[in-house]
C-alpha cells in the first residue's frame, strides 16, 4: 500500500468534480472508493431545449442526453425506425436500471474489469502507472480488439455499440460554448493513458445524440451473446444495418461489442461486404476481416470465434428481416 | 414506520437487522487528493462538503419524512436507517441483485444506487406501503399463495419489481414476466413460483 500523498503527487486528479445523473455506475464506483469526486453536481433537473427529449424528424433522430435508457427502448418511431438503437437498450441492463440510467450517462459508463473495481490490485486504467493485473490474470472478460500492452479492459455498453455503427453525432456543451463531433471520436483508444477515456474536456457535458436516417435504418438490429439469458454485459454482439438490392449490400453499418476496448466500429467488414450478395460465406469472410487484428489473452480467445459467428448470425437475421418500406 | 401496520410484533427483529446492516454498510469517500486539500481547493479527503449534511425531504408511503442527513445517504440507507423502514434489503449494495428495489415517482428503481436527495419530489413506496391495513396488496397475496419465496430475503424487492411489470404492462406471458423480472436475483430458485405469482396477481391487480 502506498501513501495517499505518494497516490497524490503521481496521480492526476481525476475529475474533483463529477456529473451524477442515473448514478448507476458512479454511485456503484464511489461505494468501491475507485472513483472519488470532492463534489457532485446533479443535472437531472436540468432543463433545457431537447435534454430529456426524443426526437423523430425526417433528417434523422436527436435523443437528448437525459432521456432514460427505457425511453429510449421503448420509443416508437425508435422501435419502428431505428430498431437496432432500440435492441440494444433494451437488451441492456435491467428494468430498473433502464428507468434510472441516462443516455448521456451511458456511453460513459466505465468498464466492468475486475481489476479495475477492486482497488487492491494495480490498474493502469484507475492508477496511471500502477500496471495492468488482466494482461497475465482472469482475462475471460477483457478485450481483444483496441487493446494496448497498457490496458486490456473492455468497454461494456451496448448502446454505443449502435451509435458508432450508424454514424451519430454527439453534443456537448462545454465551459468554451457546444461542440458536435463524431460519436466515433468521442472514445479514445487506451494506448499508454487508458485513463482517458474519453475526448471531453473537464466540465464538458454531453447534451445528446443526434443519428442520421439513412436507408439502411430500418433493416437494423442488435445481437447479443452472453452467459445468461438476461440482465447480463455481452460476451459478444454485433450492431448490424443494412441496405439492400435484391442480395446484393448496397450499404452496410456494423458496429461490434464485448471483446472491444472501445465502441467498435468494424468499417474492414463493411468494406468486405459492400456491393457483394449476402451469403453465409460472405457473411463470415466479412467477420474475419473484422476479427483481423484482434489480440488475444490466456482466457479470452474463445471471444474471436464467438464474435465472428455473432456478426454472421446478425448479418444473416437481418437480411431476412422484414422492413416495410 | 406506521405503528399500526401488521409488521408491528417484528420490532425487535427489525431493529437487529438494522443494527447490522449500519456496520456492513461501505462508506462513501469523498477522496480528493491530499495534496490539494492541502493547497485549499478541494475538501479534504473523506470529509464531507461544508456542513456535514443538509435538509431534505422525502415522501415515503404517503408521509413526509423531513431528514438532515449526509448527502452521500443512499436512500436505500435512508429508508432502512433513517426512516426506519426495513423491508426494502441490502443484498450486494451495487445494483447487481434488485433487493433493494422500490418505486419513486410510479418507476421502479434501484434505491442502493440511488442517493436520497436525489429522490426529493419523488413520492417512494416501499414493500411496506404495499398493504391497505391489514388487507395485502394482490401481489403480495399471490406470493404467499404459490409459495413464491424460500429464504425470503430477495423477497420485497421481488414483490415490488412485480407490482411495476403489471403496471408496465408487460405481465402478458410467462416469457416476458421473466424478462421484466429479470433485474431481481434470488439464488434459492424460486423463480418458478415467482412467475405462477406474477400471472396470478396480474388480472387482480387491473382490477383494482
Amino acid at each position: 500500500m502506498r501513501a495517499a500523498s505518494d497516490a497524490a503527487a503521481e496521480t492526476p486528479v481525476r475529475a474533483p468534480v463529477q456529473y451524477l445523473a442515473g448514478g448507476t455506475t458512479l454511485v456503484d464506483l464511489m461505494k468501491l472508493d475507485v472513483m472519488r469526486p470532492a463534489q457532485l453536481v446533479d443535472i437531472t433537473r436540468l432543463q433545457a431545449p431537447g435534454l430529456h427529449s426524443i426526437e423523430a424528424g425526417r433528417d434523422g433522430l436527436r435523443i437528448g442526453a437525459l432521456a432514460t435508457m427505457r425511453q429510449v427502448a421503448d420509443h416508437p418511431a425508435v422501435r419502428r425506425d431505428y430498431p437496432v438503437l432500440s435492441d440494444a437498450m433494451w437488451l441492456a441492463a435491467s428494468p430498473q436500471i433502464r428507468n434510472m440510467a441516462r443516455t448521456g450517462g451511458n456511453v460513459l459508463q466505465r468498464t466492468r474489469c475486475a481489476y479495475f473495481r477492486d482497488i487492491s490490485w494495480p490498474c493502469n486504467k484507475r492508477e496511471p502507472g500502477s500496471g495492468c493485473s488482466a494482461l497475465e490474470g482472469q482475462n475471460r472478460w477483457h478485450a481483444v480488439l483496441g487493446t494496448s500492452e497498457s490496458c486490456i479492459a473492455s468497454y461494456p455498453g451496448d448502446w454505443a455499440t449502435a451509435l458508432v455503427a450508424l454514424d451519430a453525432t454527439v453534443h456537448t456543451l462545454a465551459p468554451r460554448g457546444a461542440r458536435s463531433l463524431p460519436f466515433a471520436r468521442l472514445h479514445r483508444l487506451p494506448g499508454q493513458t487508458p485513463h482517458i477515456e474519453t475526448v471531453l474536456a473537464p466540465g464538458e457535458l454531453i447534451t445528446g445524440f443526434s443519428v442520421p436516417a439513412a436507408p439502411f435504418m430500418r433493416r437494423s438490429l442488435y445481437l447479443k451473446v452472453r452467459d445468461r439469458e438476461s440482465y447480463e454485459f455481452a460476451l459478444a454482439s454485433a450492431a448490424v444495418a443494412l441496405d439492400l438490392d435484391g442480395e446484393t449490400v448496397r450499404q452496410v453499418r456494423i458496429g461490434l461489442g464485448g471483446p472491444v476496448a472501445v465502441p467498435w466500429r468494424a468499417r474492414e467488414a463493411e468494406a468486405a461486404l459492400a456491393g457483394r450478395p449476402l451469403t453465409e460465406a460472405n457473411a463470415l469472410a466479412a467477420a474475419r476481416a473484422a476479427f483481423a487484428g484482434a489480440r488475444p489473452r490466456e482466457h479470452n480467445a474463445f471471444r474471436i470465434p464467438l464474435g465472428e459467428q455473432t456478426l454472421v448470425r446478425a448479418l444473416m437475421q437481418a437480411k431476412t428481416m422484414e422492413v416495410a418500406s | 414506520m406506521d405503528e399500526d401496520t401488521p409488521g408491528r410484533a417484528d420490532l425487535s427483529r427489525r431493529k437487529f437487522l438494522l443494527s447490522g446492516s449500519a456496520g456492513a454498510a461501505i462508506p462513501l469517500t469523498m477522496g480528493a487528493p491530499d495534496q490539494a486539500a492541502a493547497q485549499g481547493r478541494l475538501p479534504r479527503a473523506g470529509t464531507a462538503p461544508a456542513g456535514g449534511s443538509m435538509p431534505l425531504v422525502l415522501q415515503v408511503n404517503g408521509t413526509e419524512h423531513r431528514l438532515n442527513l449526509d448527502p452521500r445517504t443512499t436512500l436505500l440507507d435512508a429508508l432502512r436507517e433513517h426512516v426506519g423502514l426495513a423491508g426494502s434489503k441490502k443484498g450486494c449494495d451495487h445494483g447487481q441483485c434488485g433487493a433493494c428495489t422500490v418505486l419513486a415517482g410510479g418507476e421502479r428503481v434501484l434505491s442502493c444506487l440511488t442517493l436520497a436527495v436525489q429522490a426529493q419530489g419523488r413520492p417512494v413506496v416501499t414493500i411496506e406501503g404495499l398493504a391497505q391495513g391489514d388487507a395485502l396488496h394482490p401481489m403480495q397475496q399471490a406470493f404467499i399463495d404459490n409459495d413464491a419465496f424460500q429464504c425470503g430475503y430477495c423477497t420485497p424487492g421481488q414483490i415490488m419489481s412485480a407490482v411495476a411489470c403489471v403496471q408496465e404492462g408487460r405481465a402478458s406471458n410467462d416469457a416476458e414476466i421473466r424478462e421484466y423480472m429479470s433485474g431481481n436475483l434470488c439464488r434459492c430458485a424460486a423463480y418458478p413460483n415467482i412467475v405462477a405469482a406474477v400471472r396470478e396477481a396480474a388480472p387482480r391487480m387491473r382490477r383494482t
